[in-house]
């Protein structure tokens, strides 16, 4: 079963340790780089993982204003939107093993070198084929 | 097998493909195939004419697909089984498949992923898998390429800037899935060196074997950067860089300046620097100055205020900065970086974080928040 984990930039509620990350030692940065490379190495050995990406923060809303128009946009985003940051794909047995991942990498060590204990959004992927019940 | 070797033969198979009398498209797909074959059957087995072999195979694979296609139209397939013996003219060919696969009308990305393939000698799948996107997708990108170009003439003489723009492209992509596309540029342009009499071709060269020659510098642990002044130079390549300088030189003798042979003349006198404070920036100052006349590019410009920096302290880098665009992806990081070499480390902070907030890249955006992070912990600006 596939789940995303989705992070944000804005929108989830707050977590523990909320320290903006240009406020950290860069050694505690390099502690927190250090940590998600190695959950996804982790993951990879597991066999658990699929991807992993990140977002910047820039782009905008954008929807169609009728045949032969050109489309209209809505952006730079406000700062109350919720924003994603990034997300990792991974494939396991189950919604505990998801959500014990996702724990896991909520813990990765912010400011003063303790776990930022963010929220993470964890969903299920719909899949592609019906199963099939006989 | 050495598969570099293999790949080396494939401009030279289509070329013998289209002198037969097969299309650009039709040729390149069969010894596409034939290569795939190659990569499975000469593991155990390696033909002592690997050519040959490939001719062979290809040919098949063109005539197996011709025929096919012919009775599905229901025609007669008009085109001998044996192949007329054509004139022999190797560079040539080799040349022309390089300007069909950098025709002006591709898209860039299109123009990259022909060029790979037909020139390079990639698979798809290698292909697809340094660009991140499906098979799939990379095959269709492919054959809508070589839609868009089929029918233009393989014997007119093409734009040697768009070849060189797409090989520049393919270096700067790095090492990215299991191919090495850098190393794989350099050996796509040291061929077209060899076919060309043209000193841009040879500035591109020495300006790839420059930059790769700091390769293994460029990163350190966990994969983060480290800029030019803070590279530990000992672990240059100087082999690399031996080799760079002498083509350059050859180069610049023939008094044709261009682009590439001035970006890799500032490539080379940063090489030649033992550490980072004997670069003679008065001297990149000048390059860039060259560089700006021969492109007027904003990105030239804004690179050029950093050696302005260099060369004549902060503030004439700050003046310098006025000329140039905000809207450039790194004005904010060289604003940073001007702004804490003046002093202003406050005002350098919230710059370097801004910036960040405005990088194109996961290891540059850390990076730059490294930096916010570096100045607001006190720290010096390591030299």
């Amino acid at each position: 079963m596939k789940y995303l984990l989705l992070k944000h930039y804005r929108g989830a509620p707050t977590p523990v340790n909320d320290v903006p990350m240009d406020q950290w030692t860069p050694e505690e940065l390099d502690a927190h780089v250090r940590y998600m490379r190695d959950f996804a190495a982790r993951l990879e050995e597991t066999g658990e993982f699929v991807d992993s990406q990140a977002l910047a923060p820039g782009g905008a809303f954008v929807r169609s204003a009728g045949a032969g128009q050109p489309p209209i946009t809505d952006g730079p985003f406000a700062e109350t939107k919720d924003l994603i940051a990034g997300w990792m794909i991974i494939d396991v047995e189950s919604w505990e093993r998801a959500v014990e991942l996702a724990g896991e990498l909520s813990a990765a060590p912010g400011a003063g070198g303790k776990p930022i204990h963010e929220w993470l959004e964890v969903r299920p992927f719909l899949t592609e084929s019906a199963s099939v019940t006989e | 097998m050495n598969e570099s070797l293999l790949r080396e033969l494939v401009p030279a198979v289509i070329s013998v493909l289209v002198r037969r009398g097969a299309n650009f498209a039709s040729a390149e797909d069969a010894v596409q195939e034939a290569l795939i074959r190659a990569f499975e059957a000469w593991q155990a087995d390696p033909p002592r004419e690997p050519k040959a072999w490939l001719v062979a195979v290809a040919w098949r694979k063109f005539l197996d697909a011709a025929r096919a296609d012919a009775s599905r139209r229901g025609r007669e397939l008009a085109m001998d089984a044996e192949p007329p013996a054509g004139p022999v003219s190797g560079a040539d060919d080799t040349l022309r498949l390089y300007f069909l696969c950098a025709h002006p009308t591709l898209p860039p990305a299109s123009a990259v992923a022909l060029t790979l393939r037909a020139v390079g000698g990639l698979t798809t799948r290698q292909i697809a898998n340094a660009y991140l996107v499906p098979e799939a997708t990379m095959a269709q990108r492919i054959s809508r390429a070589k839609r868009r170009i089929a029918g233009l003439p393989l014997d007119q003489p093409g734009d040697l800037s768009t070849v060189l723009r797409v090989l520049y492209l393919v270096f700067n992509e790095g090492y990215s899935g299991d191919v090495d596309l850098a190393a794989e540029a350099i050996r796509i342009t040291r061929q077209l060196v060899g076919l060309t009499d043209e000193p841009e071709v040879a500035g591109l060269l020495a300006l790839m074997l420059l930059h790769h020659a700091r390769r293994a510098s460029r990163t350190g642990e966990d994969g983060r950067l480290i800029p030019l002044g803070e590279q530990d130079r000992s672990r240059w390549d100087t082999g690399l860089i031996t080799e760079g300088v002498a083509i350059l030189q050859a180069a610049l003798a023939r008094d044709r300046l261009g682009e590439y042979q001035a970006q890799a003349a500032i490539a080379a006198l940063h090489a030649d620097a033992r550490t980072a404070a004997e670069t003679d920036w008065v001297q990149i100052v000048e390059w860039y100055d060259e560089l700006l006349a021969l492109t007027g590019s904003p990105v030239v410009r804004l690179n050029r205020v950093v050696a302005v920096c260099e060369a004549d302290g902060p503030r004439a880098g700050l003046a310098a900065l006025a000329d140039v665009s905000p809207d450039l992806p790194r004005y904010l990081a060289v604003s940073a970086y001007l702004h804490e070499r003046s002093g202003d480390s406050k005002r350098a902070a919230e710059l370097y974080a801004a910036a960040s907030r405005a990088a194109t890249s996961v290891p540059e955006q850390i990076h730059l928040i490294r930096q916010a992070a570096r100045i607001r912990a006190g720290g010096p600006r390591k030299a």
